[in-house]
């Protein structure tokens, strides 16, 4: 693409001379493909802000693309308020942070042992979860919720809370253990010859050396489990233990074409994962990346 | 305290600089020779015990529900009864197809565009990163918030798509993105192409850091075009990238419920069911659980086949350690 502006490039297509030319051709050509591309790209991000931000009648006159006759804060109250996203969004907070906090404690006990001990069964252990995360959530259906019914948490916060945290230990035993196996082994024997006893190590030397990919873990595991949708419409029926993303949903229907409102919810309720990956976008994509590229 | 046989064996041995624990220092670490360390049971009581009950026990317990009529708490056995009714039933028939469809739709089209992008962005110009961003932001955004701005986009009067086409002069008629039988599960899977590209993308991204541009060079050196040394160097380097690629986007598309469920409710006449969602249907507004886990059992065997040789893979790596 950008070789073919080259002067010259017809009549020696594969030659590319090696000194630069003055002029920056290749980043213009970028630049001119890339910004437009991005622009198309966000598209539906860019019309849903201005959107929530107009009347229906705005919006119906002079279609999507025209600027905002008035700016309607009142969108936002309104699906704030009367739509429940109040509500909703505080749910997900409660639903989210200990679900989080569990699941992150409890798979760095889990990856310090697989990692640090070698025994019988421990290939066997490590990928039994890894094995876990990939299945299809339709297997787990049924079972998780009658076991919520046996155990009197269906429809609570609990029910959701209990499940993520439990399901979510796969992925991240997955990628502490392997964090946690580049953690040279002589550090937790030091310690050890210190007199420090197991679980001090791990508390001591294991975990500290880890928050960087637990940090990573936990901006993507708060994401995943913020946005859950599935669980949350299996496990959960009454409106007042409802997540942000089937609240959404409940929106959605009772909102039907009033999208100026329903796109005020939806912006609400894109705020803390938006927020999050704007200033732990590094972390974010490491997360990612350590899960996929092992 | 008990005997640690972690990396205390080889760092005694040699002192090597990385004692890395090995599968072979395993085999000594067998009851017999060494006393059973309790430590690891300890670290591994409750994780591995939450694991099983919510995860690994549901697992084999669907097996079990669909060889029963059952409505959730009481169940009958009917052996085979629901596969047999399952493969004569149309609405799985479709909905299988659809699976295939988003399947093969997701191993192609967010590949081929999350290479490419990341080749492209694989540079240092200024403000690249914003670009990057730009690409990848749809990926944190939840899928109900994905469909309430897609069913927007596709909506047949005022939505987006129809109305810049008639501004455009293309206006003659309404397309029914979401309500034509034959175009409805293409819009649908466009929307979840939409938050795909951008994590393909980043785990290119990831991948081409690792890609040593010397080798680059020397093609380029040799006389190679920009597309051979694409094709002939970088593209084999990239080659365990894209395996999990691959499988992730299969994984992913086997998982397809959320859209479907909020966009279209599987319909034109099922003409966008997938399997994920036709076992929803069947257990929670049919009550037929029974026939709503045979449905899983197919999902989970066919994402079985995919996520064993996954397995393998990791498992070839482990023991190579």
């Amino acid at each position: 693409m950008a070789t073919t502006s080259l002067p010259g490039s017809g009549a020696a297509p594969i030659f590319r001379p090696k000194a630069r030319r003055k002029f920056p051709w290749r980043a213009v050509v970028f630049y001119a493909v890339m910004i437009p591309f991005v622009l198309i790209w966000l598209v539906p991000i860019f019309t849903t802000l201005i959107t929530s931000l107009r009347s229906m009648d705005g919006l119906r006159q002079n279609g999507p693309w025209s600027l905002p006759e008035s700016i309607e804060w009142g969108n936002f109250r309104e699906a704030w308020n009367q739509g429940g996203l109040s509500r909703y969004m505080a749910n997900s907070f409660i639903i989210t942070i200990p679900a989080l906090i569990g699941t992150l404690f409890l798979s760095s006990l889990g990856a310090f042992a697989l990692a640090r001990y070698k025994f019988r069964g421990s290939l066997l252990i490590y990928f039994t979860f890894v094995g876990g995360t990939l299945l299809p959530y339709q297997i787990l259906m049924l079972p998780v919720w009658r076991l919520t019914n046996e155990l009197n948490l269906y429809n609570t916060y609990w029910a959701l809370i209990v499940f993520h945290m439990a399901f979510q230990l796969g992925f991240c035993t997955f990628v502490l253990r392997n964090f946690m196996r580049t953690i040279p082994g002589e550090i937790f024997d030091a310690a050890r010859i210190d007199g420090a006893n197991e679980f001090r190590i791990y508390r001591q030397h294991a975990l500290p050396l880890s928050l960087p990919s637990i940090a990573a873990l936990a901006t993507l595991e708060f994401t995943w489990i913020f946005n859950d949708y599935l669980w949350a419409l299996v496990l959960v029926q009454d409106d007042k233990y409802k997540p942000v993303t089937t609240g959404l949903a409940q929106l959605l229907g009772e909102y039907s074409r009033q999208w100026n409102i329903l796109f005020a919810g939806t912006l609400i309720a894109v705020v803390p994962t938006v927020l999050l990956f704007m200033f732990l976008q590094r972390y974010f994509i490491q997360g990612l990346t350590m899960g996929s590229s092992k | 305290m008990a005997q640690i046989t972690g990396d205390k064996a080889p760092a005694a041995l040699g002192g090597t600089a990385a004692a890395r624990p090995t599968v072979r220092a395993a085999e000594s670490a067998r009851p017999g020779r060494r006393p059973l360390n309790l430590a690891p049971v300890l670290f591994l009581a409750a994780p591995v015990a939450l694991y099983l009950l919510w995860v690994i026990g549901p697992m084999f317990y669907t097996v079990y529900m669909s060889f029963t009529d059952s409505d959730g708490f009481r169940a009958e056995w009917i052996g085979l009864e629901n596969y047999r009714q399952l493969f004569q039933d149309d609405t799985f028939r479709s909905s299988l197809w659809n699976n295939v469809r988003w399947l093969l739709l997701f191993i192609t089209v967010p590949t081929a565009a999350g290479l490419g992008l990341a080749l492209l962005l694989n540079n240092n110009y200024p403000g690249v990163r914003f670009i990057k961003a730009g690409i990848f932001s749809p990926m944190v955004l939840s899928s109900a918030v994905v469909a309430a701005v897609w069913t927007w986009m596709y909506f047949p009067q005022d939505g987006l798509i129809n109305t810049t086409l008639a501004a455009l002069g293309y206006g003659g008629k309404r397309i029914g993105w979401l309500a034509d039988p034959d175009l409805a599960i293409y819009s649908v899977i466009g929307a979840a192409v939409w938050r795909q590209v951008g994590y393909v993308m980043l785990i290119y991204l990831a991948g081409l850091k690792n890609v040593d541009p010397s080798l680059v060079d020397a093609a380029r050196v040799d006389g190679a075009s920009p597309w051979r040394s694409f094709k002939d160097v970088v593209f084999p380097l990239l080659t365990p990238v894209t395996v999990i690629v691959v499988v992730v986007s299969i994984i992913d598309a086997l998982r397809a419920f959320d859209l479907v469920q909020l966009m279209t409710q599987g319909g034109p006449y099922d003409r966008t069911n997938v399997l994920g969602f036709m076992m929803y249907e069947e257990s929670f507004n049919y009550y037929k659980m029974g026939y709503g886990a045979a449905i899983a059992v197919v999902l989970m065997l066919i994402s079985m086949t995919f996520i064993f040789t996954y397995l393998r893979r990791m498992l070839k790596d482990e023991l190579e350690y």
